[in-house]
Parts: C-alpha cells; structure tokens; sequence
C-alpha cells in the first residue's frame, strides 16, 4: 500500500513552501537592508515581490486542501499539512510586515537623516536569524531548532521594549526628528511581529515532529511524541 | 448494558502456527474498539477469540484468559453461554434466506425455546428499531424474505438479529466492506447509538471508519498488539513508529 502519489504531494508541498519561505525570508532581509541603506531599489522590490508571496500562499493552500480532501491522512502526515497551512499564512504575514517596513522607509528617505539611539540593524539581524532558524527546522524536522528559535524571540520583545522606551525619549529630547523616530518605532514593532510569526512558525514545526502543542507556554496534555527521525 | 472484556496473555494457533502472540487489551463497556491491522495481522482471530468462535476451525486452539464481565470465557463456561452474551455480525451479511424478516429477527430466540408472541412482536420490533430498519421493514416484514433486501438493509437486519438476544457484547468483523458509503455511514451511526447498550469491537480495514466510530483503537502486526490507546491519539500522534507507518500507508 505504498502511496506514491500522496508521498509525492507532500514532497511537492515541502518544496513548495521551502519557496514559499525563501520568498519571505528574501523580502525581510531587503527591507532590513533597505532600512540601513535608505535603498528605494530595495524597497520597491519588496513591494513588487509581496505579489509573488501571496500567489504561492494561495496555490500552497490548495495543494494542501486537495491532499487532505484527496487523501485523508493521518497522524505525522495530517500534522505536516496543518503545520504547512499555518506556516504557510505567517510567512505570507512576514511578507506584509517586510512591506510595512519598506514604506516606512520610503517615507523615511524624503526627511533628513537622524541620529536615532537605537540598533535597529542589531535587531533586524536578529529577527531574520529566527526567521532562517524557523525554517531551518522546517527542513530538517528538527524540534530542537525550532525550540530554539522560541527562546530567540524573548530577546527580541526586550530589543522593541528598549526601543520604544528610547525613541519615545528622542522624541521628548528632540522633537525636530520626532517623524523619523516614529518611522524607527514603527519599524521596530514591524521586525518585532516577524519575530511572532517566526516563533508561530518554530510552534507548528514542534507540532508536526512531535505532536506537541506549545503554545501559549500551555503545557501538553500528553507526553510529547517520539521524535520523527526522518519524517517523509 | 454493556460488560467491559479483559484479555490477559491471548494466544491463539491454527495447528502449528501461532496468529496471536500474548495479547493484553482492556476493553472498556459502553464503547466502541476499533482493532485495525493489516491483512493476516491477527485481528479477525482476535476477535474470534472472545466469543470462541476461534475453536470451530478444525486444529485451531487458544491459550490465555478473556472475561466478558464477570464471565470466564475460557474457564467454566460453555460456548453456547457465551455466544448468547457476545453477538456477531460478519463481513458479508448472512440472512437466513428462507426465513422471513420478522423470523430472521426472531430466530435467536424462537431457537431457544421462546414462543411468546407478543413478546417477540415487541423484541423484533425494538430490535428492528434499534438497527435503524423499522420504518424501512414494518410492513413487509412478514411477508418479505430477508434476502430480499439490499446489502446494506441486510446487514442492518444482522445487526437486529444480533441484538435481539440481547447480548452484552456486539463484535463486527468488517461489517461495512461490502457496502456502499451510504449503507455504511447508516451502520456507523448505528454503532455510534448501539454503545449505549452494548460494548461494540469493531474489525475494520478502513481506518477513517475506525477514527469515526471507535473511542479506543488496537493496531495489530504479525499476531502483536503493537499499540493500544484512545483513537484520537493513535490516529494524531501514534507512540509506536510502525503504527505510524501503517496508517500513513508506508507499509501494509
């Protein structure tokens, strides 16, 4: 009873949503980099690729609605393809929020530049290494890297709370940058909700290894499943 | 109501080859268990076992301890006894051909002795309810043979037939792989509405039948119980990689 077809669909569905991140992944670093640079390119590539980002969502959620339809699975199989649909829609989440950040910066770019006490390149850094790390553990269907993306995303709440608290005193202290400040305060929460959809991403991943829900630092009803060494 | 069934050390051998190995399981009353497994797995002997019905086969023999409630099937008790308290319906339905409806029913008990009229109109009409086939049957049930009627009515008319002694017991050994998807989703809501009278072992080779109707699931491999748990749980995250391999269909 060996189901070729259907061990082809996930197969197909993996690489689909590998893509898919890719895409994502690609869109936060040129925001990130667009930011440091005050790069219009680069932004307008992340605005013109967000079209490419929201097509494969919408063909992955159809792979995904036809296999469970088609094929009924079960168990690692049915916990892969809810893992992928929900992943599926934070990458394309991540998509909007390297959007957010690439407006930002095109508004950024019309005022004069600031010396802001804040790292924001420190933070970017840190948000696409979660979200590398994310679908790192994606691909190799390790729970252990995905548990450790979980506990990246505490530094990076603490980096946005830091970076409130300085940019709102910025703009007490000088009110004169007050708008790019609030750019750098918007693009902060920005990177800090693609930190979200990355933890969200790590979360999913654990489900589909080992059937753990752990979410919401809600502890498990039942023991945690044993590790899938090679999922598909 | 239903008893609940305790299995401790179950052996079982067709002359010299042994189909079970050591089976525990306890089978809770009032609920539906799947067992599920590929084919030659030991699932069918399993249940064969807990009404006896393992011994009718020539050379075939079994070891270890079943007790249906209170009962001991393997120790002290007729096989006659015990197959009154645990009903069967097979793979394939089996009505009494020449016999009506209402004397398919019926037969459990008229072949016992029990002659009441009026009683048996109001067991055979409750069975008959109780199988979902009244409203289909009350007014051709005399007259009407129970081959007559479509697979899935048939079955159904087994079921009755089944219940009709009222046992405390029902086994189903693949009772829905003749039938089409209509006919089967009447059985398995049957199934579901039975559990309060009956505990139900369902054999089934359709695992979506199994997580739909079962509260609790066995998954068998070459005559081993390799997991037993909830349903939910074996179908979702199974503790055993072979009973992950088996219903995601990497093997079987």
């Amino acid at each position: 009873m060996a189901r070729t077809r259907f061990l082809q669909g996930l197969d197909e569905l993996r690489a689909r949503l590998l893509r898919m991140g890719g895409l994502a992944e690609q869109a936060v670093d040129r925001a990130c980099q667009a930011y440091i640079e005050r790069d219009l390119t680069r932004c307008r590539m992340v605005l013109d690729g967000e079209t490419q980002i929201n097509l494969t969502e919408r063909e992955i959620d159809e792979m995904a609605f036809d296999l469970l339809a088609m094929q009924q699975p079960m168990a690692v199989d049915l916990r892969f393809i809810l893992a992928v649909t929900k992943i599926n829609a934070d990458l394309e989440r991540v998509g909007d929020q390297a959007v957010n950040i690439a407006e930002r910066v095109m508004d950024m770019v019309d005022l004069p530049k600031a010396d802001l006490p804040v790292d924001i390149p420190r933070m970017a850094a840190a948000v696409s290494a979660m979200v590398r790390r994310a679908l790192e553990s994606f691909i190799e269907g390790k729970a252990e890297l995905a548990q450790a993306v979980l506990e990246m995303d505490n530094v990076v709440d603490r980096m946005k709370d830091e970076a409130f608290i300085v940019l709102v005193k910025s703009m007490n202290d000088h009110p004169e940058t007050t708008r790019q400040a609030l750019d750098a305060l918007l693009v902060a929460r920005n990177l800090e909700r693609v930190a979200d959809h990355a933890t969200n991403i790590a979360e999913d991943v654990i489900f589909w290894v080992r059937g753990a829900d752990v979410r919401h630092n809600v502890a498990p009803e039942q023991p945690e499943h044993q590790e899938v060494t090679d999922p598909h | 109501m239903g008893v609940g069934i305790q299995v401790d050390k179950l052996n079982a051998w067709f002359g010299k080859t042994q189909a079970l190995y050591d089976i525990n399981m306890t089978v809770a009353a009032n609920h539906a268990t799947a067992v599920i497994g590929p084919s030659g797995c030991g699932k069918s002997t399993f249940v064969r076992c807990l009404n006896r019905m393992h011994e009718t086969v020539p050379e075939a023999r079994a070891t270890g301890r079943v007790r249906i409630g209170e009962m001991d099937v393997y120790n002290g008790t007729s096989a006659v006894q015990i197959r009154r308290r645990i009903g069967m319906v097979f793979q394939k339905a089996n009505p009494f051909p020449t016999m009506s409806i209402y004397d398919n029913v019926a037969a459990g008990l008229t072949l016992n002795g029990f002659h009441d009229r009026k009683r048996l109109d109001e067991i055979v009409e409750r069975s008959l309810a109780l199988s979902a086939l009244w409203d289909e049957v009350k007014d051709t049930m005399r007259k009407k043979s129970g081959a007559s009627l479509s697979g899935g009515q048939q079955q159904r008319l087994c079921i009755a037939r089944a219940i009709a002694v009222e046992p405390q017991v029902l086994l189903m050994d693949e009772p829905c792989s003749a039938l089409d998807p209509i006919s089967t989703g009447k059985i398995e809501e049957l199934i579901f509405q039975l559990k309060e009278k009956f505990t139900i072992v369902i054999v089934t080779h359709n695992m979506q039948q199994a997580s739909r109707v079962a509260e609790f699931t066995g998954f068998f491999l070459l005559g081993k119980l390799i997991e037993f748990d909830k349903t939910e749980k074996i179908f979702t995250t199974p503790s055993d990689k072979r009973t992950e391999d088996y219903i995601t269909g990497r093997f079987g």
